[in-house]
């Protein structure tokens, strides 16, 4: 809708309170990605022997580790690494995804079927299971964890954008661009993919959250970053051995991400919903 | 019937290749990094990653490993386990029975509540209680399963003293692994089941049933969840896949024996053949739940049955 004022827009805002609080948490989070200092001026890495497995408190909003590490500040310093793996693994699954979905719904025949077999396959194998069989052929390390989710990952975009490209291909004006003498090329960049962004977009969107989890699924099971650096799901790893006496080692990067997850996709499900007009 | 495990065959067979293509293709040699750690960092002699490679098979051209591993992995081969020298496929299913142990429990869970929060969440004329059972599959989602299987351990092991935390002994260490397990099951099931029951609702038989004096609870259990409770049916070959994918966290987190916690070492140890055969063990399935749908759907809708259904692409593109 796009005559809306500014006013309807705040009003429309104003009655979707979790939209809002969404919008806050992932503002927050790429802030903190990008400008850690803004929200911690302690060190994530060299702690305070002498502070080890404090509770949280005004000093140390979410307590610190067993070397006396402040918890909050390597949750902040952490949100840079989980973000760029949980980006490059989005992006990874759009392109490559994206692309394929292209190549079989534009050239279409046994291209197409050979295509959309090898997608069917990605999909018979869990994803969790498929990037965990990259892993072990990638290596570990933040990155490749990030490129093997993402791969697992493709198969929705191929699925959707070869949708796309089939829906659009037989609209009126491609027919008419056709017809008035634009190639194939000129068609795809003009119209088809323009066309096509909307919904791959909203696909991204809902696939952040399910790269979150599982690029922190990964890290939590050690295929991710090396001990001491800061990584969400590698934070709660950490505080696994100390469950009994140190509960807010895991329990507050674990919200950090599922706070993430819910904030993304409540986005997500928002932008879908504008989309199909609601 | 013979299409369909036509069809079954050839996903095991793509399966396979798929894991032959990522696991023996991508660079990065299992076999380097196993001598190098095995020596505890030394780096072995020429000589021995020779030997080893000739071992497991490596120093053939690719086709002609293929081929092999093809043939073996035909009668239940998949190859020694780089790490312990195992058979990987007897490893891979001797840790099976604990892990469907849990797994069946989970979905069991995961149905009663995912269909649950669906079924009551449409069928309440509480406008807030029906908003807060259906938000809870989207939150469900979002739960980052590692941290929930924690957060459970503290909460009902450490604090309240309910159940053992740690552990593969007894029903009662079942309970946690199972419940963590099918959170995010039971979301998606809720999910896809309050979607389609919503889509039964507003369809006109259910004005016709009311007019003839039924009431509003035979309407939604006796007509609108049968009808519902076949798009739902799809999810299930997914929905096995999401278990056995996600006892590798939950076993690893609850340190129980399983194939979860074989398939996390053998990543750790980068053990090909092993993760090759759960790779395939994870397609079988998924093939073969799969394949008991498509037996029961007939059972649930009539229409499949007439032959006017024709073969083929009842479930293909779902």
């Amino acid at each position: 809708m796009p005559d809306l004022s500014v006013r309807d827009t705040g009003l429309h805002l104003l009655r979707r309170p979790g939209l809002v609080l969404s919008g806050v948490v992932i503002a927050l989070v790429l802030l903190a990605a990008v400008a850690p200092a803004l929200f911690t001026g302690q060190d994530p890495i060299a702690g305070v022997p002498a502070e080890r497995l404090r509770g949280p408190s005004p000093s140390h909003l979410f307590g610190t580790d067993e070397t006396g590490r402040d918890v909050f500040a390597r949750v902040v310093h952490g949100a840079a690494l989980s973000l760029r793996a949980t980006v490059i693994a989005v992006l990874v699954a759009l392109v490559s995804g994206a692309a394929l979905g292209l190549l079989a719904g534009f050239r279409g025949g046994w291209l197409d079927s050979v295509v959309m077999r090898v997608i069917d396959v990605v999909q018979a194998v869990p994803a969790i299971l498929l990037s965990l069989a990259l892993v072990t052929a990638l290596g570990f390390g933040t990155t490749n964890v990030a490129i093997a989710v993402g791969v697992s990952n493709l198969a929705a975009f191929a699925r959707l954008m070869r949708a796309e490209v089939l829906r659009v291909r037989s609209g009126a004006f491609v027919e008419a661009a056709r017809a008035s003498g634009v190639r194939w090329s000129g068609v795809l960049g003009r119209h088809v993919l323009p066309n096509a962004l909307g919904p791959v977009l909203v696909l991204a969107t809902l696939t952040f959250g399910t790269a979150v989890l599982e690029v922190s699924a990964l890290s939590f099971l050690g295929f991710g970053a090396t001990p001491p650096t800061p990584e969400w799901g590698a934070l709660v790893a950490g505080g696994r051995g100390f469950l009994a006496t140190a509960w807010w080692m895991t329990t507050f990067p674990g919200l950090t991400v599922a706070a993430v997850v819910l904030a993304t996709n409540r986005l997500g499900r928002a932008l879908d919903g504008e989309r199909s007009g609601r | 019937m013979p299409r369909r495990l036509a069809q079954a065959v050839v996903v095991l067979w793509a399966a396979f290749t798929l894991s032959f293509v990522v696991l023996y293709l991508l660079p990065g040699d299992a076999v380097l990094t196993k001598l190098g750690s095995a020596e505890g960092g030394v780096t072995a002699s020429d000589a021995e990653v020779a030997a080893a490679r000739a071992a497991h098979g490596l120093d053939d051209p690719l086709p002609v490993q293929y081929g092999k591993r093809l043939l073996a992995a035909l009668r239940g081969d998949f190859g020694t386990s780089v790490s312990t020298g195992d058979d990987a496929t007897h490893l891979v299913l001797s840790a099976l029975p604990p892990t469907l142990a849990v797994t069946g429990l989970a979905l069991v869970l995961a149905v009663l509540f995912g269909g649950g929060v669906a079924v009551l969440g449409t069928y309440t004329r509480q406008r807030w209680l029906g908003q807060l059972l259906l938000s809870l599959p989207p939150l469900g989602i979002s739960l980052p399963s590692f941290w929930v299987g924690l957060v459970l351990i503290q909460v009902f092991s450490f604090q309240l003293r309910l159940v053992p935390a740690l552990g593969s002994t007894g029903f009662a260490s079942l309970v946690l692994p199972a419940v963590t397990l099918a959170l995010p099951t039971g979301a998606i099931i809720g999910q896809v089941l309050a979607k389609s029951l919503r889509t039964q609702l507003a369809e006109p038989y259910v004005e016709v049933v009311l007019a003839k004096g039924a009431s509003r609870g035979r309407v939604h259990f006796g007509h609108a969840l049968r009808g519902a409770a076949l798009p739902a049916l799809t999810l299930v070959g997914v929905v096995a896949g999401n278990l056995l994918a996600g006892s590798v966290v939950t076993e690893t987190v609850f340190a129980r024996d399983g194939v979860g916690r074989v398939t996390a070492a053998a990543v750790t140890a980068q053990d090909i053949p092993v993760v090759q055969a759960v790779i395939v063990l994870a397609a079988f399935f998924f093939v073969a739940v799969n394949l008991a749908v498509d037996l029961l759907y007939p059972l649930l809708d009539p229409r499949l049955a007439a032959p006017a259904a024709r073969t083929g692409k009842v479930t293909a593109d779902a």
